[in-house]
């Protein structure tokens, strides 16, 4: 028997890109109702957060990214638990698990990344576990207080990473084993990459780079260790996989919706149908460095795509500036960022200017007089005004021997670009100003 | 939306680079808001909210612009930054803050400092606390104004 409701607006995904609608709807829509659908059982929470779950030092209070009345306060159905089986556009309902059917004017498929799990014999052990919810830092921090104390995370990228830094707190033994020649490739370039290589061997992590896990082995059904692909054996009770995620775009497979390697949105976050709407892990949208649609799995561009949706969704024309990668690292203790195209394509005529000293690095890459990318290691205070450059597309040629200066900062800017920096207020048209007594000023905005 | 709020600005053309608005700033944030207790005596010691740039006889102290936008709201992991809807206010709930550094990167005028002994992202408040900002207050040279804005 079927049951069926219906909704204004309907979002699959209750995570950064969902929450983020919900906020833009509410400000332009208060009353439309708004369903949220998730297969967690959690209220929202902060999904970088969860090696710090592993790692005992945060429980889900904690994690929460919005108040615990959030949902009420916006007014939100929340269904959560509960998985979506189909999507039948035609129809614009979707069905869930438990011949549940609603149905929609304006939906927004926000639904994150399926971590990759290459085929490996004997995957399918007690012990092994991708590293991408909260329940799996449940699951893994289960094993670890049953005595797990030696682990192989199959991947050296920020999950992979971020996976072991929470293990080494917890006194287990990690081996990375990494198909790349070097760690953290996707988002570090090798100077980088080395630099983060030594803080974590630093901390008793080993590597095995160049290599794959070919079989996973073990009796009765249990993890006791790995094969690698050059025949080396691991003895180990976990085995993360962490290699990374792909785009989770199952529900529109049997669709007409356009899909490269992620859903196609355009600069109002619309798929090619004009009432469903995509964002964050799931969609493949503008990236201003690459100038072209990319899958950029990165918390801020889910939200802010999101953001986006919601304002179109709720009838407010809004665009998408776009986003680009750019991430933080700090784990083991080494402050990293980095943003855009760090390893320059070699079709792609470039100018890097780097240094290194004492620790630290800074790397910029340069296109057509524009910032297309940076690196910086352990001093990262200025990375936002860096990133600033980048976002705004400014012509760095006339100052760029000026960016690798321990002076730089917005005072470097050429003027135009510094006068917008500095947000003066046309002083003249406020009628009272004093530095000393605050003298009210209404700014009369109609 | 009545908005109740005040906003900070510098006066490039009057600022002298003395730093007293960072000494002063830090002085609001310490435990003693004592100045020679918060330099000498105080372990932790807060980070300066605002920076004073320097280049050649151009300087100004620049703050967070509590952006009607602000990207490091949209960007922060953990939901410790919000804008307040009715001051306007951008703030950073330390207890919520993670110190993952995402909103330095996302704010353009670099005014969110990683403050590396605390793990926590450092940023102006404002003063709400005083009765001007203790940067405007003790700016000896009228170089920072303080302007309260009631919208209606």
């Amino acid at each position: 028997m079927w049951r069926s409701m219906r909704t204004d607006y309907l979002i699959i995904g209750n995570s950064a890109g969902g929450i983020g609608a919900v906020e833009a709807i509410r400000q332009i829509d208060r009353e439309g109702l708004i369903t949220i659908i998730s297969d967690e059982p959690y209220p929202v929470y902060s999904r970088p957060l969860i090696s710090e779950h592993l790692a005992g030092e945060m429980d889900l209070v904690g994690m929460l990214y919005r108040s615990d009345d959030f949902y009420t306060v916006n007014k939100v159905q929340t269904i959560f638990g509960k998985e979506v089986v189909c999507l039948d556009i035609a129809a614009g309902e979707v069905e869930l698990a438990d011949t549940e059917k609603i149905s929609y004017q304006k939906l927004l498929l926000s639904t994150g990344g399926n971590p990759i799990f290459p085929p490996m014999d004997g995957s399918d052990k007690r012990g092994v576990f991708t590293f991408t919810t909260l329940d799996n830092a449940k699951e893994i921090a289960e094993m670890v207080k049953e005595g797990s104390r030696k682990a192989v995370v199959i991947g050296g990228g920020l999950i992979g990473i971020s996976v072991t830094d929470a293990l080494k707190k917890l006194g287990v033994n990690v081996i990375i084993v990494e198909l790349m020649g070097r760690i953290l490739s996707a988002v570090l370039d090798e100077e980088a990459s080395r630099m983060a290589r030594e803080v974590v061997e630093a901390a008793d992590v080993e590597f095995r780079t160049g290599h794959t896990v070919k079989t996973i082995v073990g009796d009765d059904g249990i993890v006791s260790g790995v094969i690698l692909d050059d025949g080396e054996e691991i003895e180990c009770d976990l085995v993360i996989v962490a290699i990374g995620v792909v785009p989770r775009i199952d529900l529109v497979k049997d669709t007409d919706i356009k899909v490269n390697r992620g859903i196609l949105v355009d600069r109002h976050m619309a798929t090619s149908n004009p009432d469903v709407y995509a964002c964050g892990d799931v969609a493949e949208s503008y990236d201003f460095i690459y100038e072209d649609d990319r899958v950029v799995p990165i918390w801020p561009n889910a939200h802010i795509g999101g953001r986006i949706a919601g304002y179109n969704m709720a009838g407010k024309e809004a665009e998408y500036h776009g986003g680009t990668a750019m991430n933080s690292l700090k784990y083991f203790g080494l402050s990293i960022v980095s943003a855009g195209m760090v390893n320059p394509m070699r079709d792609i005529e470039c100018e890097v200017l780097s240094q290194r000293d004492d620790g630290r690095y800074q790397k910029f890459v340069l296109q057509n007089g524009k910032l297309v990318g940076m690196v910086l290691v352990r001093d990262i205070e200025k990375a936002g005004i860096y990133f600033g450059l980048m976002r705004d597309g400014v012509d760095v040629s006339d100052f760029k021997d000026s960016l690798l200066s321990e002076e730089f900062g917005i005072i470097s800017l050429p003027e135009n670009i510094l006068r917008k920096r500095l947000d003066l207020p046309d002083l003249s048209k406020l009628s009272a100003v004093t530095v000393r007594e605050e003298i009210e000023v209404v700014v009369d905005e109609g | 939306m009545k908005m109740i709020t005040r906003k900070v600005y510098p006066k490039p053309e009057v600022c002298m680079a003395c730093r007293l608005c960072e000494v002063y700033c830090v002085v609001a944030h310490s435990k003693s808001q004592d100045i020679l207790k918060a330099f000498k005596r105080e372990k932790s010691r807060p980070m300066p909210r605002l920076h004073v740039e320097e280049k050649g006889p151009m300087s100004f102290a620049l703050g967070c612009r509590h952006c009607d936008e602000p990207l490091c709201v949209y960007s922060c992991l953990t939901g410790a930054i919000t804008r307040d809807p009715v001051t306007g206010i951008v703030a950073v709930d330390t207890d919520k803050c993670v110190g993952c550094w995402t909103c330095v990167i996302a704010c353009p005028y670099g005014a969110i400092s990683p403050d590396m002994n605390r793990k926590k992202a450092s940023k102006c408040d404002l003063c709400f606390h005083l009765e001007t900002p203790a940067c405007v207050a003790n700016c000896p040279n009228e170089a920072l104004v303080c302007v309260a804005i009631n919208e209606n």
